[in-house]
C-alpha cells in the first residue's frame, strides 16, 4: 500500500524525443487512476517511469514518501500486468504465477498458498498446470492478473491490460479488474485507450495529450467541465459537437441559430474575457426533438430545423446524424483529436452534427425535423488556447 | 486456389523426395560397403560386398593412432563448441538487446573472421602456436576453432533472441529477477532451440575441420580424426589404405549422428507461442 507521487517527472528520449513534460499527479493509497490520451501521448512512457523500466530525466517521483528515481523495478515493490500479457511460454500457469514469489525467496508452502489463493480468485484453479499456449485469452489475461497480485505488491501498473480480448470478454474482465482492485484496494495506475474503461473503473482520470497533462479528475467532473477542447473532444463516446460561434451582447451566433445564454454562462464567459469569436460545444445528449420538449422548457432552449441524413435506432435511444452549414470550427487539438480518431479525411471531415435523441421521437432519414438543444449546456471554448470559458 | 494433392501429383513428389534421397545416401553407403570389403576386393568395382569382413575396424582400433585421434577429436570438439556457445550467447544477448559503443564495429569485425579466408590464417597461426607454445595441443586447436565459429554462433543465436519478445524480459524485471536471472531463467530456456543449434553446427564444424586440424597438430597429443586418418598408411607401400579409411570414416560419422539425435529433441518450434496474444 503507497501513494505515487510525479513531480515534474519528464522524459525525453536519447533521440531528443520529449514523451513527457513535467508530469504533476499524485495519487493516492488504494487509488484506481486511469491514464488517457492519443496514441504516442506518452501514457506507456509514464507507466514505464513508474514502473522503473523507463529512467526519469528529470522531476522526482515518490513511492510511499521516498524518492524512488533511482531503485531498479525490483526495488519498488510494484507489479505491472501487460498488454501482451507477457506470460513465460515455457513455464505453466502455476509456475508463472510462483515466479515472483520464487524469486523473492518465500517458503515452498508459502508460495503454493498464495498461488491458489490467487487461482481462486481468478477461477484459474483448473488451468494452473496447462501452460500459456494452451490458454484463451481470457484465460491469459487472468494469469497475467494472477503474477502481478500473487505478491501483494503495493501497487499494480497495467498497461492496456484488455486491449487484446475481444469486445465481449473486455466487458466481462473490465469488471472483474475493479472487482479485483477494490478487494484488494491496491493503488493502481491503468492506461487505456477505450472510454468506456477511462469512464467506469477509475477514481480518477489523467488526460494526456503531447506528453503534457490536461486535467486531472473524476470522469464524471471531466465529462461535465472538461478544461480545454482537447479533454472536451477526448472524453465522450460519440464525442462533443463543436461548430465555430461569434459572441455578441450576450447572445451566441452559430450554424444552429442564435442561442440567448443563461446567466451563469454570460458572467463566466465575461469573467473569462472571452474573444468575440468562439468555438461552441455540445453534447450529442443534450439534443432533443422538440416534440418530446415540455413548453415551459422549451424557452430556455434553442429550436432549429434539421434535415436528418442518418439515422441509427439503438432501442433505447436514437442516434440522428445532421450536417452542419458553414465552416467547421478549427483549432490544433480538434485536427488531432480528428487525426487520431481517423476522421480527417472522411469527406464530412467531422462538420457534422451528432444528436442523441429519445426513442419516442418520430425522426426519419431524410426528412426534416425540428430539433432543441439546451442553452444552460453550451460549453464556449477559446480558439486560440482552447481554454474552457464557461467550466 | 487450393492445391490438391491428387495421387499422381503425390507420386511425383515421392519420387522427387526418392531421388535425392537416394543421390545424398549413395557416396555414405559406398563408403560403408568399402569399410567391410577385404583389402584384396577394395577396387573390384561391386557395390554390394562379396564377403564381408570387419578386420578394416579391427584394424584401426589395434592401434593408438586412430583411437588416441578419436579422444582427440571428441575432448577438443566438445570442449570448443560449450565455449563457444556460451560465449556466442551472451554476445548474441547484447548484440540482440542492448546498445553500446562500438556495436556496429563488433559485428562488422565478427562478419569479417567469418569472411576471411582460413588458409591465409593458417601460416601465421602455425608461426604464432610455435612461438607461445601452443603448437600441437588442445588449446592450440581449441582457441582458433572458437575464433571461427564464434561468428556463426552469435549469428544464429541473435536471430534466436530477438524473437523472444521484449516484453518478457520486462515482465522479470517487474516480477523481481536481477537482469542475471531474468537472462537464465526466461531468456536463456526460450532461446533453448538457438542454443542447441548453433552448437550443433559448431560441433560439426570442430569435427570436421581439416585445414587447421593438419597444419598445427604433428603428434598424437593433439592430432584429430581427420588429420589421423590423412595419416593412415597400407600395410606394405604399394597398397591403398583405402579400407581403413573408409571405416574410419564410418567411425566418425556416429558422434555426429549421436549430437544431432541427442540434441534434436529440444529443438521444439514454436516455443515463443502463447507468450504473448497469438
Ligand atoms: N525508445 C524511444 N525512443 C524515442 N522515442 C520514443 C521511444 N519510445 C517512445 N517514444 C516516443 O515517445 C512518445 C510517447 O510514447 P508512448 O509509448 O508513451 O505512447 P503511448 O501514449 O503509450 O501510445 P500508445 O497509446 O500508442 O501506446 C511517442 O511519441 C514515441 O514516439
Ligand atoms: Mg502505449
Amino acid at each position: 500500500m503507497a501513494e505515487i507521487v510525479l513531480d515534474a517527472v519528464t522524459k525525453r528520449f536519447p533521440d531528443g524525443a520529449l514523451a513527457v513534460s513535467e508530469v504533476d499527479v499524485a495519487i493516492d493509497d488504494g487509488e484506481f487512476v486511469i491514464l488517457v490520451g492519443p496514441s504516442g501521448c506518452g501514457k506507456s512512457t509514464t507507466l514505464n517511469m513508474i514502473a522503473g523500466l523507463e529512467d526519469i530525466t528529470s522531476g522526482e517521483l515518490r513511492i510511499g514518501g521516498e524518492r524512488v528515481n533511482e531503485r531498479a523495478p525490483k526495488d519498488r515493490d510494484i507489479a505491472m500486468v501487460f498488454q501482451s500479457y507477457a506470460l513465460y511460454p515455457h513455464m505453466t500457469v502455476r509456475e508463472n504465477m510462483a515466479f515472483p514469489l520464487k524469486l523473492s525467496k518465500v517458503d515452498r508452502a508459502t508460495i503454493a498458498a498464495k498461488v491458489d489463493e490467487a487461482a481462486t480468485v481468478l477461477d484459474l484453479t483448473q488451468h494452473l498446470d496447462r501452460r500459456p499456449a494452451n490458454l484463451s485469452g481470457g484465460q491469459r489475461q487472468r494469469v497475467a492478473m494472477g503474477r502481478a497480485i500473487v505478491r501483494s505488491p503495493s501497487a499494480f501498473l497495467m498497461d492496456e491490460p484488455l486491449s487484446n480480448l475481444d469486445a465481449k470478454l473486455r466487458v466481462q474482465m473490465r469488471t472483474e479488474v475493479s472487482r479485483i482492485q477494490k478487494r484488494l484496494a491496491t493503488t493502481t495506475v491503468y492506461v487505456t485507450h477505450d472510454q468506456t474503461e477511462a469512464m467506469t473503473l477509475g477514481d480518477r482520470v489523467v488526460v494526456m495529450r503531447g506528453g503534457v497533462v490536461q486535467q486531472v479528475g473524476a470522469p464524471q467532473h471531466l465529462y461535465d467541465h472538461p478544461a480545454n477542447l482537447f479533454v472536451a473532444g477526448f472524453i465522450g463516446s460519440p464525442s462533443m459537437n463543436f461548430m465555430p460561434g461569434t459572441l455578441a451582447e450576450g447572445a451566441l451566433q452559430t450554424a444552429l441559430g442564435r442561442v440567448s445564454l443563461p446567466d451563469r454562462i454570460r458572467s463566466a464567459l465575461e469573467s473569462a474575457g472571452a474573444p468575440s469569436e468562439v468555438i461552441v460545444g455540445l453534447r450529442p445528449e443534450h439534443f432533443e426533438d422538440v416534440a418530446l420538449v415540455e413548453e415551459s422548457k422549451r424557452a430556455a432552449g434553442t429550436t432549429f430545423p434539421a434535415q436528418a441524413e442518418v439515422l441509427e435506432s439503438m432501442g433505447s435511444d436514437k442516434y440522428v446524424y445532421f450536417s452542419l452549414s458553414g465552416d467547421r470550427a478549427s483549432s490544433t487539438e480538434l485536427e488531432e483529436l480528428a487525426a487520431d480518431a481517423g476522421t480527417a479525411e472522411l469527406p464530412s471531415g467531422g462538420n457534422q452534427l451528432t444528436t442523441r435523441l429519445s426513442a419516442a421521437s418520430t425522426a426519419a432519414e431524410g426528412e426534416k425535423i425540428d430539433i432543441w438543444f439546451d442553452a444552460a449546456q453550451v460549453q464556449v471554448f477559446d480558439p486560440s488556447s482552447g481554454r474552457n470559458l464557461t467550466a | 486456389m487450393a492445391v490438391v494433392a491428387t495421387p499422381g501429383r503425390k507420386a511425383g513428389w515421392s519420387l522427387l523426395n526418392l531421388l535425392v534421397i537416394v543421390y545424398a545416401l549413395i557416396p555414405v553407403l559406398w563408403i560403408a560397403s568399402l569399410s567391410f570389403k577385404p583389402t584384396s576386393s577394395v577396387t573390384d568395382g561391386n557395390f554390394i560386398p562379396r564377403e564381408l569382413t570387419l578386420d578394416n575396424y579391427a584394424g584401426i582400433f589395434a592401434t593408438s593412432q586412430f583411437t588416441r585421434a578419436l579422444i582427440n577429436s571428441i575432448g577438443i570438439a566438445i570442449i570448443a563448441t560449450a565455449l563457444a556457445v556460451t560465449i556466442g550467447t551472451m554476445a548474441a544477448y547484447a548484440i540482440a538487446r542492448l546498445n553500446f559503443p562500438g556495436k556496429k564495429l563488433l559485428i562488422g569485425v565478427s562478419l569479417m573472421i567469418a569472411m576471411f579466408p582460413q588458409i591465409s590464417l593458417v601460416s601465421p597461426l602455425f608461426e604464432i602456436e610455435r612461438a607461445v607454445g601452443l603448437f600441437d595441443t588442445w588449446p592450440g586447436l581449441i582457441l582458433p576453432y572458437i575464433t571461427f565459429s564464434l561468428p556463426l554462433a552469435i549469428y544464429t543465436l541473435s536471430a534466436f533472441f530477438r524473437e523472444i519478445p521484449w516484453e518478457l524480459e520486462k515482465a522479470a524485471k517487474m516480477d523481481g529477477a536481477t537482469p542475471a536471472q531474468a537472462f537464465r531463467s526466461v531468456i536463456v530456456p526460450l532461446a533453448a532451440p538457438g542454443v542447441v543449434t548453433s552448437a550443433i553446427l559448431v560441433f560439426i564444424f570442430c569435427w570436421n575441420d581439416f585445414l587447421f586440424a593438419i597444419s598445427l597438430t604433428s603428434t598424437e597429443a593433439s592430432r584429430t580424426v581427420p588429420a589421423a586418418i590423412s595419416n593412415f598408411t597400407g600395410s606394405s607401400q604399394f597398397e591403398e589404405p583405402t579400407g581403413s579409411i573408409a571405416a574410419a570414416a564410418m567411425v566418425i560419422t556416429i558422434p555426429i549422428i549421436l549430437f544431432v539425435l541427442f540434441f534434436q529433441r529440444r529443438i521444439v518450434a514454436g516455443l515463443t507461442s502463447g507468450a504473448v496474444k497469438g
